[in-house]
């Protein structure tokens, strides 16, 4: 019963991880971005969650919209400003201008908040849990927060599925040149999905930020951990990032649980292993 | 009969530039004799800088490997310096080389797991790989776990003779890497190195054995690199895998080498010139100037791809360290102009900007 508690506690993480790993294969899917600063976004998040609460004394769960809009509008304006002409100059300059981006964020966020871990505090939710039997105990904060991922999954697929906008979507992922041709402006396309993936990656890091603490150096892991749940699940499955998380979660979970500080390694051992032996990912979306 | 056509690698100015490199290398190689411990300190975390630089240029620039892990092999480099060095008991000095060897061989394994990603993929994958390396070392506690090691024997040398040859080896690394690339790129693996980093789909069209052509740059790359870590932390004498194989290592050479301009020889050097200059002139102001030089980095890899080099210097043919082969007849050399910022690296097959294989199969994959 100790396992399956580790179990259940792995899956709940899963669903931490497929929130940043959503957002980092919606921007790979569209416009063939892999975004180095994206862990540092969610960081970037929380930051922002943790002034407003400073500033107006609220619950960071109330929080969440506002970040997610101002998240939102920068993932826009950043995405037109700079990544949309680094993408012109191509698919090299893109990574290194999101990988400049990304120490720019560390630095700037050590420089105005320190090197301190922060926290937000979200009152009595983060403690209360459904005891199910003595070993096995579900935190409402973890299950409110795969409940959301797999909401945000669903929204996703609802938008990519039956939106025009999400039908822009798609047939830019699939044809860019030609797409254009039908009169899609893929650089506000681009735009769009940035903020769209900043959007959902402020909710993990306000999520995140209410369960652990957080420090201004934190993005690249958090970019580590997205990346693996992605190759996990494999590349281009909207579903496969929840799997993905889930399976780097419950790794990470056992690992620590046979010793204290495996937990990380065994979760970069597993996703080693599924590149070493099934480098498509367990979903990898099929030839058409 | 025809007017002979003449194949010519040099230009006027690189002539004049390989003595003056020599003199360069031979006045800074005085500076023990007559500066003060902290130029010399400075001069090695300078020094070292370039010779990152090199290797990582080497990798980007040329194989078009994005790496953001190359702060493996500075740790490994730096633990294999202390493994040698305590444990077994190997002069400090000589430990350098090895260090070399040793990460050169962890690269192996590295590359197999690596190069099955690609792209911006490839970049994750090498960090992912760094971050094991530093949780292994953590989890040791043979090698000192968490809170590190101590380079004591290098420290029991005399202050004077470990500064001086410590800022010989950094000398040595730094002219070595540049040697190295200048070299490497003017053989004949070079010439299939510059092709593929033009196009690698008609590199391979031609011949080119592309995945060999790029394990081989992999493994130099991390050779290079490592010789570096063992030489920084000969300087640093303390080393701690938080520290080691810390992100800050590639964020420095990958700077260096965007500022100063992918895919050239000159490149680096001019990019670590700006970044220490920037580092010196700011170091009372915390870490802004990392983040001023990430600005700097991101800005010009956008707007100006080749780098403060390529655009503002390289106009015309001022090639210092020549590794092109132009075709001349009589005084006219073709091509007169200053070679293409290496902006298609990733071509063709790489990316799949069009058509094809965009939903056929996950297009980051080595096809190796």
């Amino acid at each position: 019963m100790v396992w399956a508690n580790d179990i259940i506690q792995g899956i709940l993480v899963g669903g931490l991880y497929a929130l940043f790993a959503a957002g980092l294969s919606l921007v790979f899917g569209v416009m063939r971005l892999v975004n180095l600063a994206h862990g540092d976004f969610s960081i970037l998040a929380a930051y922002i969650a943790l002034a407003i609460v400073g500033s107006l004394n609220i619950n960071p769960f109330y929080t969440l919209i506002l970040v997610m809009i101002v998240m939102a509008v920068f993932g826009y304006v950043i995405q037109r400003g700079l990544f949309n002409f680094a993408m012109d100059a191509g698919p090299m300059q893109a990574i290194l201008a999101t990988f400049g981006i990304a120490i720019i964020i560390q630095n700037l966020l050590l420089e105005g908040f320190t090197a301190n871990s922060k926290g937000l505090d979200a009152g009595r939710i983060e403690n209360a849990s459904i005891k199910i039997s003595d070993q096995v105990v579900i935190g409402w904060f973890p299950l409110i927060t795969i409940i959301v991922s797999v909401l945000v999954l669903v929204g996703l697929q609802f938008f990519l599925g039956r939106t025009r906008m999400g039908r822009a979507f798609r047939a830019t992922a699939d044809n860019q040149r030609a797409a254009q041709l039908m009169g899609i402006d893929n650089r506000h396309l681009y735009g769009v999905a940035m903020a769209l993936a900043l959007a959902i990656v402020a909710i993990g890091g306000v999520f995140i930020g209410i369960r652990t603490t957080f420090v201004p150096s934190a993005g690249p892991i958090r970019l580590i951990f997205a990346y693996e749940a992605v190759i996990i699940g494999g590349l281009g499955s909207l579903w496969g990032t929840l799997v993905g998380g889930i399976v780097l979660g419950v790794a990470q979970v056992l690992g620590d649980h046979v010793n204290q500080g495996w937990g990380m390694l065994v979760g970069h051992l597993v996703f080693l292993a599924i590149l070493a032996f099934r480098p498509q990912g367990l979903f990898a979306k099929q030839a058409q | 009969m025809a007017t002979p056509l003449k194949i010519e690698r040099y230009t006027r100015t690189s002539r004049i530039a390989l003595p003056v490199a020599v003199v360069v290398v031979i006045a800074a190689a005085t500076i023990p004799a007559w500066g003060s411990s902290n130029i010399m300190k400075q001069g090695v975390t300078f020094l070292t800088l370039v010779a990152m630089a090199q290797m990582w240029n080497l990798l980007a620039g040329y194989a078009g490997l994005v790496s953001v892990g190359q702060q493996a092999f500075i740790g490994i480099g730096a633990y294999s310096l202390w493994v040698f060095a305590e444990k077994v008991g190997i002069n400090p000095f000589l430990c350098v080389p090895i260090a070399g060897i040793v990460a050169a061989l962890f690269a192996l394994p590295t590359a197999g797991l690596a190069f099955r990603l690609r792209g911006g993929y490839f970049a994750v994958g090498t960090w992912v790989i760094a971050e094991v390396y530093r949780l292994l070392v953590t989890q040791i506690t043979w090698l000192g776990g968490g809170s590190g090691v101590s380079i004591t024997s290098a420290g029991q040398v005399a202050r004077g003779t470990r500064e001086a040859v410590v800022f010989w080896l950094a000398l040595a690394v730094a002219a070595g890497s540049i040697a190295l690339v200048y070299f490497l790129l003017r053989s004949r693996r070079g010439l299939a190195l510059t092709a593929i980093r033009d196009d690698e789909t008609g590199a391979r069209g031609l011949g080119v054995n592309v995945f060999r052509s790029k394990l081989w740059v992999y493994i130099l790359a991390a050779f290079g690199t490592g010789v570096t870590g063992a030489v920084i932390y000969l300087n640093l004498l303390r080393v701690q895998p938080e520290a080691g194989f810390g992100l800050n290592w590639s964020a420095l050479m990958i700077f260096a080498v965007v500022i100063g301009g992918l895919g050239t020889i000159e490149g680096p050097i001019i990019g670590a010139v700006i970044f220490f200059a920037l580092q010196q002139l700011l170091s009372d102001y915390g870490t802004w100037y990392l983040i001023l030089i990430g600005a700097l980095a991101a800005g010009v890899v956008v707007f100006a791809q080749r780098g403060l080099w390529g655009t503002f210097v390289r106009r015309r043919a001022v090639d210092l360290f020549p590794v092109r082969r132009r075709l001349c007849l009589e005084t006219v050399c073709f091509p007169e102009d200053a070679p293409p910022a290496p902006a298609a690296v990733w071509s063709a097959s790489a990316l799949p900007d069009e058509s094809t294989t965009a939903t056929a199969e996950p297009p980051d994959r080595v096809d190796a």
